[in-house]
């Protein structure tokens, strides 16, 4: 999938993994169960109205805070196609990439509204509303393990140690 | 050209004479630890996602239950119990209600230069005694566990030369809280802090403990406090050796400098959602009067011996305001045995503290002192966000153990200098 056409939702700067999975659901027994909880300190609706091949723009930091990895997880299986943020936060950004979450650096932000589509095309650019805004393409050693669905998986393909 | 400490830990790690800010390098892990947010999530990918499940060192590995301890439902329960039974299994040692992780592994476990993973966001405490800390997710962690190596980009620098020396009332907390207000709660992403100069020697590992813990809050990989004779002399007090004190180098290079005279720190608070929003004490104060529902003194950030000598101090002869739940949970059992030794402990419950079994408590937001609806928490806890300590409508202040306690005895957010 190098290319893809979504509905963006906007969040703003500094969407903590307390607001994108609050504590007290943690310890639900599967990701699927926790999913409809995302996002619901700030908003409660969200996670039944993101449908599967959605975007999620955000401003700076996003993911911030601690390093629970239901975070991504979550995000991941509401189906969302990538997050575009203006900056992530290091460990959400690790995370991400370890469970095969498309992250994007970009100041799309500061141009788009809810709701608006947007075209990707991975390690080239976004396009919306008939402008372009360039994408810096990952390390290579990230690219892979995105591509190959996550860290363990991509370790397996590499050296089938694990 | 030169190194900074983080890139002497990484090359040590690496096994490589030189590396630089913005390499990724595959590394040796001296150590990792994981608690019970996210063990069982790590337990679970081990045994359904590998080909062939082994542990590289389980000498290497620690497990801590601090976050819901002692158990306060059957699901938490569930996790506890998968984590000794996988420990028991694979010969990992494992802590249950002896303190806050990051706590005991400094105290029983951190070497200055080591590097470390831990699967919990504050590991970058570990800086305290001149070793490389960070925090992780499961899935790395697992990687790390199975492998004994992980990889790294070798972060850039922050230099924070501090100099002279705090103010009577004001506390490495403060000082710490107003970094993070100058540079943001992404000022440091990505990045290094490193803290030297005459200020941070001055420090004691306790204090560089406070600074390096919140590194996180302003999105920082790790926290270093340049290593010296107190960090040698804390880590052979506790049956280990320094053997990897590293310093940066003269012409290592720093992305940033910044210069902190420590005099200037005054008493600060960060308001809610956000870490990064503070103000100093005095200008709070200033507007209107900020009634508080419950206080907290603890956490890894805080709840050591000199917090709670500063809140004993402040409660004798004293009472917790009426309207106050005033929560206080000592990091550590060491701290807990020392505090009882001093009476502190009698002090704060005369006072009408609840002083609680050493464990995440309030800062987690799940296991004790959970606030309800449109309630005001003041916390010496890591974090702030929206609903952090309970409903999402609630309100989390972070401050000093001195604020924290002085508001709880006045029953609304106020300085220890203003108290009768």
């Amino acid at each position: 999938m190098s290319s893809f056409t979504g509905k963006i939702w906007v969040l703003g700067d500094d969407i903590d993994t307390d607001i994108i999975i609050p504590t007290e659901y943690l310890a639900l027994p599967t990701v699927d169960d926790m999913k409809k909880y995302a996002f619901s300190p700030l908003r409660p609706e969200l996670a039944g109205q993101i449908q599967s091949g959605d975007i999620i723009v955000a401003g700076k930091n996003f993911g911030c805070g601690s390093s629970r990895e239901q975070a991504p997880e979550i995000i991941k299986h509401l189906g969302v196609a990538c997050v575009i943020a203006k900056s992530f936060a290091r460990i959400f950004f690790r995370n991400s990439i370890n469970n095969g979450l498309l992250l994007i650096e970009s100041d799309l932000y500061d141009h788009v509204k809810e709701g608006d589509e947007i075209s990707v095309t991975l390690g080239e650019s976004i396009e919306h509303d008939g402008v372009s805004y360039p994408i810096s393409p990952l390390p290579k050693n990230l690219t892979d393990i995105l591509e190959a669905g996550g860290l363990v998986k991509a370790m397996q393909k590499r050296n089938g140690l694990i | 050209m030169g190194m900074t400490i983080a890139e002497k830990i990484v090359a040590r790690a690496a096994g490589v004479n030189e590396v630089h800010a913005g390499e990724i390098h595959t590394v040796t892990l001296d150590r990792m630890m994981s608690n019970d947010g996210t063990t069982h999530l790590t337990i679970d990918m081990y045994h359904n996602k590998l080909n062939h499940p082994h542990i590289a060192d389980p000498g290497k590995v620690v497990f801590i239950v601090d976050h819901n301890i002692p158990a306060e439902n059957p699901k938490t329960a569930a996790v506890h119990k998968k984590m000794r039974e996988f420990s028991k299994e694979h010969g990992i040692k494992m802590y249950e209600g002896k303190g806050v992780c990051h706590q005991i592994m400094v105290e029983d476990y951190v070497c200055p230069g080591e590097l470390i993973f831990g699967a919990d966001s504050h590991t970058c405490s570990y800086g305290a005694l001149g070793a490389f800390g960070t925090g992780v997710g499961c899935t790395d962690f697992l990687y790390g566990m199975v492998t004994g190596e992980s990889w790294v980009m070798v972060p850039e620098t922050l230099r924070f030369n501090l100099h002279g020396k705090l103010r009577e009332g004001v506390y490495p907390r403060d000082l710490i809280l107003t970094i993070i207000g100058d540079i943001g709660a992404n000022g440091a992403n990505y990045k290094c802090m490193e803290f030297a100069g005459d200020g941070a020697h001055a420090l004691s590992v306790n204090d560089r403990f406070v600074l390096c813990n919140l590194a996180v809050e302003a999105g920082a990989k790790t926290g270093i406090v340049e290593p010296d004779e107190k960090v040698a002399a804390y880590v052979e007090a506790h049956g280990r050796k320094a053997e990897h004190m590293f310093v940066s180098d003269p012409d290592a290079k720093f992305t940033k400098v910044y210069e902190y005279d420590l005099d200037k720190i005054e008493p600060v608070v960060a308001r809610p959602d956000f870490v990064d929003d503070v103000l100093p004490l005095r200008e709070l104060l200033a507007g209107d009067e900020v009634k508080i529902d419950e206080a907290f003194l603890g956490s890894c950030n805080n709840g050591r011996i000199d917090e709670l000598r500063v809140a004993a101090h402040m409660l004798k002869g004293k009472k917790v305001h009426p309207d106050v739940r005033f929560i206080v949970a000592p990091a550590s059992n060491a701290v807990y045995l020392e505090a009882l030794k001093e009476g502190i402990i009698d002090t704060l419950l005369e006072a009408g503290a609840m002083v609680m079994n050493c464990n995440c408590s309030v800062c987690w937001g799940s296991c004790q002192g959970v606030i309800g609806e449109n309630e005001v928490l003041i916390s010496t806890g890591t974090r702030n966000f929206k609903g952090r300590a309970g409903h999402k409508t609630s309100k989390v202040y972070l401050a000093s153990a001195a604020t924290v306690t002085a508001s709880a005895i006045a029953g609304r957010i106020t300085g220890a200098e203003n108290l009768d």
